[in-house]
């Protein structure tokens, strides 16, 4: 058994050896699209939907609240009179931004001293909401200089810098800096991932398949859950080689830190990959041509990103989808993988995560085991 | 050659293939029709039908890769719907598409299928080596299996389905596309396999190769039409003897050699007319009178013996005419 799943393993390496041109397909795209990624990650949002609760009414405070709106990166969403309005609507999704200005904010203000903003931020992955919050601390403190100016020039003391402090209510305090790149590397990481794995296996057996090797491999007395093995542990070690090249230059190149512990990490990959390598399997079940597999690998990665919270907030999506996203592998990865960046957790956090995918990955390998048939029919 | 592994041999008691009432469906498309026959150890059969006749379906039924619809096969005395692994391990298939990886070279790909067969280490070298010699390529062993010209492919490709020594083996149109002297070196490796008491099941559209089989099956529509020595098939398939025709206007000419007494069959072949009648030495004259007397110059009939052709040419024509009275094709066996 062990000689058989060897011998289909020297023979993937042999061939991917020879062919040159998989060398460059497996690590010269990932790098690129991890940087450009990291790049096109600087997004500039307008309109995010904001919800405003000026509890000071203060000349200051209006003049404040005009300058957020003047500056179209906000669209006052609903009303609000209290503070509990805020919080339900940045809860309900129906805004993503929620800023509350004190009452007293004017008077620590000409008192020369900091009057705090309390912002409330929709507590999901969205980059949109964390870009926005990075508009309310420049617009706020532009504010804060522009009166702190005015202040000196009108009274002509120089005692007390008035400034406007942004409180987070609901603090991304794992990215202090709202340094949005941090945020989008570790998700690259997850979904390039994706992509190259699933595409490599459902690839490989159904070239394969349509060349007509895999008919003579049928013959013989191999059992399903050894080619699968030999088939797909190459592209196993091929996506732990690249999780670490890409991981390697999003730290490199991004300065994004690494705070957690590499072997949560490596866990959290083993488990993602397994779940990748099964769906790559399964296309290759159903699909006789490479053709084929491409467009089925296309309806299957496109959903599996969208759904995954990379770049739309699952909280807004429709319940329906929400559910959805519950057995999208990359939405879990993803949780995995930016907490290990950034946060630096371990699986004392993360064990809910580690679980699901854990589900996700033997449902979906005893489903591609099952569904490997030895026959052609 | 060895003998095929003693452990994995039939028992000479049991035929090597034995396939009873053999039919395969692909929805509503009957691709195997009833097929029953047996083959011994030893023995080289050859499967002749045209294309989609069904040839590779019964193939692909023997070795495990379809279930049969109905019917029954076995193998090495297993059978082969209920235990397809245990009859896996006991033959050897060549596959109508070449199927060797062409990016490995050759010693690589006997490397792997010798691996996935199990072959023992100890003798994997040997047959390796012995598989190199057969297919005729000694000092080529590092050569990409890509860039060998087909008749070689071929018959490594034959080697590496022979490296476990399997006492049954199925080739699906082995010689599809390979020169004359190649096909020749091929059957005669066939030969070889045969006189050590390896069952093969070749199947072809070469009528000329099905000379070279101990019997033959003919195949057409996915049923079996004939059955018998490549002797017996010719004797016994026409009804009557055979005139082989030359004329000027064979167009015209045909439909009044059908026409006329004594007249059986008659097929356009090449630049003839194949003729079957009733009485060859009366027949050629008078066949000659009346296409004179029509008009047709310098028609001459004579005598030939019926090659395989003519046999399967009639045969097929005469299973079309009882399809309609849906007789059964194990009925035509000789
Ligand atoms: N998987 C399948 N699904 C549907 N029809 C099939 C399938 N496989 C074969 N057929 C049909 O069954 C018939 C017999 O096919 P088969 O390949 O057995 O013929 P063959 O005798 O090997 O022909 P050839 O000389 O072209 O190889 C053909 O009409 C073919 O189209
Ligand atoms: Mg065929």
């Amino acid at each position: 058994m062990l000689g058989r799943i060897l011998h289909l393993l020297i023979k993937e390496f042999l061939q991917l050896r020879r062919d040159k041109s998989a060398r460059f397909r497996l690590l010269i795209p990932p790098i690129v699209q991890m940087v450009l990624f990291g790049y096109a990650a600087t997004f500039e949002v307008f309109n995010v939907s904001t919800v405003i609760l000026d509890q000071d009414r203060s000349q200051e405070s209006r003049a404040l609240e005009d300058a957020f709106l003047r500056s179209s990166r906000f669209a006052l969403a609903a009303p609000a009179r209290r503070v509990a309005d805020v919080r339900d609507a940045v809860e309900a999704s129906d805004a993503q931004l929620g800023i509350v200005i004190p009452a007293g904010f004017a008077e620590l203000l000409r008192k020369g001293q900091t009057a705090p903003l309390q912002v409330l931020v929709d507590g999901t992955n969205s980059n949109s909401a964390l870009i926005a919050l990075g508009y309310v601390g420049q617009i706020a403190g532009d504010f804060g200089q522009t009166y702190a100016q005015n202040l000196a020039e009108r009274t002509g003391r120089l005692q007390g810098k008035p400034i406007v402090s942004v409180e987070v209510a609901e603090r991304y305090w794992y990215n202090p800096n709202l340094n949005s790149r941090w945020f989008f590397v570790p998700g690259v990481i997850g979904t390039l991932t994706l992509i190259t794995i699933v595409n490599l296996t459902a690839f490989a057996i159904v070239r394969e398949r349509e060349v007509g090797t895999l008919e003579q491999i049928l013959v013989t007395p191999i059992r399903p859950f050894e080619f699968i093995i030999g088939k797909t542990l190459p592209f196993f070690l091929i996506g732990l080689l690249e999780v670490s090249i890409v991981a390697g230059v999003g730290m490199a190149w991004f300065r994004v830190p690494f705070r957690g512990n590499p072997l949560v990490l490596l866990l959290g990959t083993c488990l993602f990959l397994f779940a990748t390598l099964a769906i790559g399997l399964l296309i290759s079940t159903i699909c006789r041509t490479q053709q084929q597999a491409f467009s089925s690998n296309f309806f299957v990665l496109n959903p599996m990103f969208i759904l995954s919270g990379f770049s739309f907030p699952i909280a807004s999506m429709p319940p329906v989808l929400q559910w959805l996203t519950y057995v999208d592998p990359l939405r879990y990865y993803l949780v995995i993988i930016r907490a290990t960046f950034l946060k630096g957790v371990g699986l004392e956090a993360l064990w809910p995560q580690m679980l699901a995918l854990a589900a996700i990955a033997a449902v979906l390998l005893a489903a591609a085991v099952l569904r490997f048939r030895k026959s052609l029919d | 050659m060895n003998p095929p592994d003693a452990a994995l041999a039939t028992t000479s008691a049991a035929p090597a293939i034995a396939v009873d009432g053999l039919t395969k469906r692909f929805g509503a498309f009957t691709a195997l029709d009833g097929v029953s026959f047996a083959a011994g150890q030893g023995e080289i059969m050859g499967f002749l039908g045209p294309n989609g006749a069904g040839k590779s379906t019964l193939i692909r039924i023997l070795c495990g890769l379809l279930h049969p619809s109905a019917g029954q096969a076995r193998v090495a005395g297993i059978d082969v719907a209920r235990q397809p692994e245990a009859v896996r391990a006991r033959i050897g298939y060549m596959s109508q598409k070449f199927s060797l990886y062409g990016d490995l070279s050759v010693v690589e790909n006997l490397r792997f299928f010798a691996g996935i067969y199990s072959v023992p280490r100890a003798e994997m070298a040997g047959r390796i080596a012995y598989a190199v010699a057969m297919a005729g390529l000694g000092g080529q062993e590092n050569t990409l299996v890509a860039n060998l010209a087909g008749g070689w492919k071929q018959r490594l490709a034959l080697g590496a389905a022979i490296l476990h020594r399997p006492p049954v083996l199925f080739l699906d149109e082995p010689t599809s596309g390979v020169d004359p002297e190649s096909r020749r070196r091929f059957w005669e490796l066939i030969h070889t396999l045969s006189g050590d008491g390896v069952t093969v099941l070749v199947s072809t559209h070469y009528m000329d190769e099905a000379e070279y089989c101990h019997r033959i099956a003919l195949i057409a529509r996915g049923r079996l039409i004939a059955l018998g020595t490549p002797l017996e098939i010719k004797r016994h398939s026409l009804d009557g003897e055979l005139l082989a025709l030359a004329c000027a206007d064979l167009g015209r000419a045909l439909p009044l050699v059908q026409g006329a007494a004594g007249v059986r069959d008659a097929a356009l072949f090449g630049s003839r007319i194949h003729v079957t009648v009733d009485e060859a030495a009366r027949r050629g004259p008078e066949l000659e009178a009346l296409l004179a007397a029509r008009g047709i110059a310098g028609a001459t009939a004579r005598p030939i013996a019926p090659t395989m052709e003519d046999s399967f040419v009639s045969l097929v024509g005469k299973a079309a005419l009882n399809a309609a009275t849906s007789a059964n094709a194990a009925g035509a066996r000789p």
